[in-house]
């Protein structure tokens, strides 16, 4: 391995890779605790009720059930800043698969055994989980996910639209999705004797999750240690604290033993949140030439009944393309479903999905090349605030996506390019993604022997966090990378943000970036050799990452995508994919590459595979597992290519990044949609284009 | 999951006998499926007697030109044994169609006769299934069935079998040979698996205690041809939404041979009886194959979701019946 320097960019590898596939790092629930005790979830099996009656005496008769918390004998929590955590506190069923009881015995199998024996008695009310476009429950919010308005309202959309000369007004429906990482959800739980709360948790931020479990169980933060060494994957749905942290706390509690809790499969749907659904009126004028006079995007969607989230869907219309008119709009209605939350690109991937296929219909009513039509909506100053972007690399993306695409070869006339019982097609779209950045501390060491150690409490869900850190240290501090440790994942190093928002990288890297140049200082000022316990230097960005920016930031990207349409069966095959992205500087190509067709891919899975259904008998989701939730297989994925322009960016942060975790994702399904549309002629208004769907509409 | 015993048997008659002296035992090929389903809580076997190890995993030339195939041959093996892949083609098709590479290297030709529906319903034990419970009733019809039967399901049940090898076994007239505590019977493949009636309960003919050992492929006549073709919501590992197994003789423009099968229609694979009737003796064109499809396919009732499936198994049909055709 060279000692050489390695330039900020470069392709390094994973630290924990090897450890990962040799199977030597260790998860949330593989910590193999002395005396460890294995707890079960019992979910609701109503909809809807209440609890009226657990009768455990059969289920404690059974071999190896140490104990049964319900609501009647769980720890008493103070109240959870999120209700999701606020468990066996009540008799209240507010949806299908609430948890209603945990089993816990010294065999994982004693505890499914133990909650097979639980009786359980409900009182059961009306439920309704089906959400229409007239649903008589919906209301405007004030605000949805990310503290966005629920409603802007431009100039005079009515009017201006009225007036239009060309006009698009379609709707577009999505299915709820699920994140379905590959670790399932859990936790390992345990209390000393002086009552410090040890929790192990699978999280994208064991600060929150410190922070969360203190606030429920009326500790100090001092008296509680979360630790995330490795998580296999959250996309979301890890990045708020989950139920099973609480629930192995508060059985390891009650036990007075360390406790592990690993979610099942198929409880993960109803207890760790998904992609609201969404049905999306998108409405485009525009003139002769294209130019937009009026963009209208108004959303509606579903939350649960004890939490309120509403999918920021019509947001990013406030940020693509000008016009002088334009209404976004949120409405929501509270079912009887599971909360929903958090899944890759929030707000952005189902509402880029609906405007940017709605740029494609009103290209084609307008007979212009799509790409054409997204160049010269191209807005020099942010469209909802006035701001100037402090770059904008939309129009970079689309035209060197167009070159390496070959799209300028592509007829436009729909249905027509053959190869036997398929059709092809080609489409296109924009992406994507706010600039975020949270306050993070972190402290930076030199030892005397010249090595250093970086620490933060960052979490690397499979991103190469770890890495990407250790390189920004390293390019600060002019030291091989290979000298350059790093400790993160554990709530007793400096705090640090969650993994969320696409803004991991860019919250730790800044407080690193502050620490490590704090420390080269300290250290270019230092004459002799250092002290035996050498030099410390800690950083807080709080300051920094609060100042007000007079710059709209944001990521932007382009996705050229060709499908096969299998016209006998309804089947629709990728051909191939190419994404084109501008965010600010990549820090390390190798993971950035992947996390740029991690995002596609997802994007693949939204347009073509994944869909949750939810049943409004019996009010749950009905894929409950990976053989019935499609996510893609390498099958389904064929060519796949990333590319990033450079952009110089000095508005961002010390490293000039932008984040990239999600914007691979948006606007991908609008790329297969719209190449779906150039294959076949038919415009289908919602995913995923499944053979059932597809075959349907095709003559 | 139950506590149970297992035992590893060495030879078929202990394996019988194991069987048969526990009720509620279970024979144990590769556990794909049975100890899925045990995990779930669906199947609660007290016994479980592991015969992969029992000398099934052979493939073999039979007197009669065939094959016999040893019920513990892996799913991998079969498809890639080379008189499979010459002969069988269908066969070798339908297995790679199946699951995904490491399932299929573990699951054994007689548990992927036996392997049971993936109705959402019949794996949740805390909803209604006469198939699971019986008297219960079936959600599906009304709920969520886009995966479901359109043909020769019953007020009781509309599951799906789930085998991608079994179509393919029945439109290549397979026998499957058992042996049970009373001896040793063949029976049929399109006569081993069930319609639901008013006991979906039982997918099978298959009597309490009896194991498949072998599966015997009939020789194929000179000239004869077979494929087998599978659409699905994604690329690899996905069931089937519906799916086609046919093996056909033309000579002189005329069908000598057809034989059809569809997958993911029914509660058992569906050999297309009527649709082959027209076939035979009939010219090779596609106006024939589009008759014979109808003509089978009349008899579908497709649920609220899912009349999808029955335009997809005529498309496949006759495509599969064309390029056959094309071949010889």
């Amino acid at each position: 391995m060279s000692h050489a320097p390695q330039p900020l960019g470069a392709p390094a590898v994973r630290r924990e890779g090897r450890a990962k596939v040799t199977g030597t790092a260790r998860y949330a629930a593989e910590r193999g605790l002395p005396g460890c005790l294995y707890a079960w979830v019992v979910p609701a099996t109503v909809p809807a009720g209440r609890v009226t009656a657990v009768r455990t005496v059969d289920a404690l008769a059974q071999p190896g059930v140490h104990s049964v918390l319900t609501h009647d004998n769980a720890p008493r929590l103070h109240e959870p800043d999120d209700p999701i955590l606020a468990v066996l506190q009540d008799d209240r069923v507010p949806h299908r698969g609430w948890p209603v009881a945990l089993v816990v015995a010294d065999s994982l199998a004693s505890a499914r055994a133990g909650a097979e024996a639980l009786h359980i008695t409900y009182e059961t009310t009306e439920h309704d989980v089906v959400l229409t476009e007239d649903h008589a429950g919906l209301y405007t919010p004030e605000e949805a996910n990310g503290g966005y308005p629920a409603v802007r309202e431009r100039g005079d959309f009515d009017r201006a639209f009225a007036e239009s000369p060309v006009r698009v007004d379609v709707t577009y429906t999505l299915e709820p999705l699920h994140n379905h990482p590959m670790e399932p959800h859990a936790s390992t739980a345990r209390w000393s004797p002086e009552g410090h709360l040890t929790v192990y948790d699978s999280s994208q931020g064991a600060t929150k999750v410190r922070d969360s479990l203190a606030a429920a169980f009326g500790i100090g933060t001092d008296k509680v240690t979360a630790v995330s060494e490795h998580v296999g994957g959250g996309f979301g749905s890890k990045g708020t604290p989950r139920p099973q942290a609480v629930l192995a706390a508060m059985a390891a509690l009650h036990t007075g033993r360390p406790v592990e809790l690993a979610l099942a499969r198929r409880q993960m749907p109803a207890l760790v949140g998904h992609r609201a659904p969404t049905v999306q009126r998108v409405r485009l004028g525009a003139g002769p030439d294209g130019t937009l006079t009026s963009v209208a995007q108004e959303i509606i969607t579903h939350t649960s009944t004890i939490k309120e989230f509403v999918e920021q869907a019509a947001v990013p219309a406030r940020v693509m393309y000008g016009s002088p008119h334009s209404r976004t709009t949120h409405r929501v209605a509270a079912l009887n479903v599971p909360s929903p939350s958090w899944m890759r690109a929030p707000g952005e991937a189902p509402g880029m999905y609906a405007l940017e296929s709605a740029m494609d219909e009103l290209a084609a009513e307008l007979s212009l090349d799509p790409v054409e039509l997204r160049l010269r909506n191209d807005p020099a100053d942010e469209p909802d605030s006035g701001k100037p972007f402090s770059s904008r690399g939309l129009a970079a993306c689309l035209r060197e996506g167009a070159e390496r695409f070959g799209w300028q070869d592509r007829d436009p006339a729909p249905g027509i390019r053959r190869e036997g019982a398929l059709l092809l097609g080609t489409g296109v779209a924009s992406a994507t993604y706010p600039v975020y950045a949270s306050p993070g501390h972190a402290s930076a060491h030199a030892a005397p022997d010249g090595t250093y150690r970086i620490a933060i409490n960052a979490t690397d869900i499979g991103t190469g966090a770890r890495t990407v850190l250790a390189q920004i240290a390293a390019d600060v501090l002019g030291a091989p990378l290979d000298d350059v440790a790093i400790d993160i994942g554990d709530s007793d190093l400096p705090d640090a943000s969650l993994a969320g928002g696409s803004s991991g990288t860019a919250s730790w890297g800044w407080a690193v970036h502050k620490a490590a140049s704090g420390l080269a200082e300290r250290l270019a000022a230092h004459t002799g050799p250092l002290p035996d316990a050498g030099v410390t230097v800690t950083a807080d960005t709080t300051e920094e990452t609060a100042e007000k920016s007079p710059y709209a930031r944001h990521a932007f990207g382009a996705h050229f995508a060709e499908v096969a349409v299998d016209t006998r069966t309804g089947e629709v095959r990728m051909r191939r994919m190419l994404g084109v992205f501008a965010a600010g500087r990549i820090l390390n190509s190798r993971t950035g590459r992947s996390q740029f067709i991690g995002g596609m891919t997802m994007g693949i899975g939204m347009a073509l595979t994944e869909g949750s259904t939810l049943d409004p008998v019996f009010g749950d989701f009905v894929e409950s597992d990976l053989a019935s939730y499609h996510v893609p297989v390498c099958a389904d994925v064929a060519a796949i290519e990333a590319h990033w322009i450079d952009e110089d960016d000095p508005h961002l942060n010390p490293m000039g990044s932008k984040g990239i975790g999600e914007i691979g994702i948006v606007g991908a399904a609008a790329a297969v949609g719209n190449a779906f549309r150039h294959a076949t002629g038919v415009r289908l208004r919602t995913l995923p284009l499944t053979p059932d769907r597809v075959l349907t509409h095709l003559a | 999951m139950k506590p149970f015993a297992y035992l590893r048997a060495e030879t078929v008659a202990d394996a019988v006998r194991a069987c048969a002296a526990h009720p509620g035992a279970k024979f144990l090929g590769g556990g794909t499926n049975l100890v899925d389903l045990m995990k779930l809580g669906v199947e609660a076997p007290g016994l479980l007697v592991d015969v992969s190890r029992l000398p099934l995993d052979q493939v073999t030339d039979t007197a009669e030109g065939g094959l016999r195939v040893g019920a513990t041959v892996r799913n991998s093996d079969l498809a890639a044994h080379p008189a499979v892949r010459t002969r069988y083609s269908a066969l070798s098709q339908a297995l790679l169609a199946g699951a995904s590479g490491q399932l299929r290297n573990i699951a054994t030709t007689g548990g992927n006769l036996l392997q049971r529906t993936r109705c959402p319903y019949f794996q949740d034990t805390s909803k209604p299934c006469n198939k699971r419970e019986p008297g219960t009733g079936c959600p599906a019809r009304e709920g969520a069935h886009r995966d479901l039967a359109v043909i020769g399901y019953s007020e009781d049940c509309v599951a799906t079998h789930p085998s991608d090898m079994a179509v393919a076994l029945a439109a290549l007239d397979a026998d499957v040979v058992l042996h049970g505590p009373e001896g040793e019977r063949t029976v049929p493949v399109t006569g081993f698996h069930r319609l639901p009636g008013d006991n979906p309960d039982a997918d099978t003919v298959v009597r309490p205690g009896e194991l498949v050992t072998e599966v015997l492929l009939p020789p194929l006549p000179d000239g004869t041809v077979c494929l087998y073709r599978k659409a699905r919501d994604r690329a690899s590992y996905a069931f089937a939404l519906a799916s086609v197994a046919a093996v056909l003789r033309v000579r002189d423009g005329r069908i000598e041979h057809a034989a059809l099968a569809f997958g993911g229609l029914a509660h058992r694979p569906w050999r297309a009886r009527a649709a082959e009737e027209i076939l035979l003796g009939a010219p090779a064109t596609e106006a024939t194959f589009l008759r014979a499809a109808d003509a089978e396919l009349a008899a579908a009732r497709p649920l609220r979701d899912n009349a999808f499936k029955v335009r997809l198994a005529r498309h496949l049909a006759v495509d599969a019946l064309a390029e056959l055709t094309a071949r010889t």
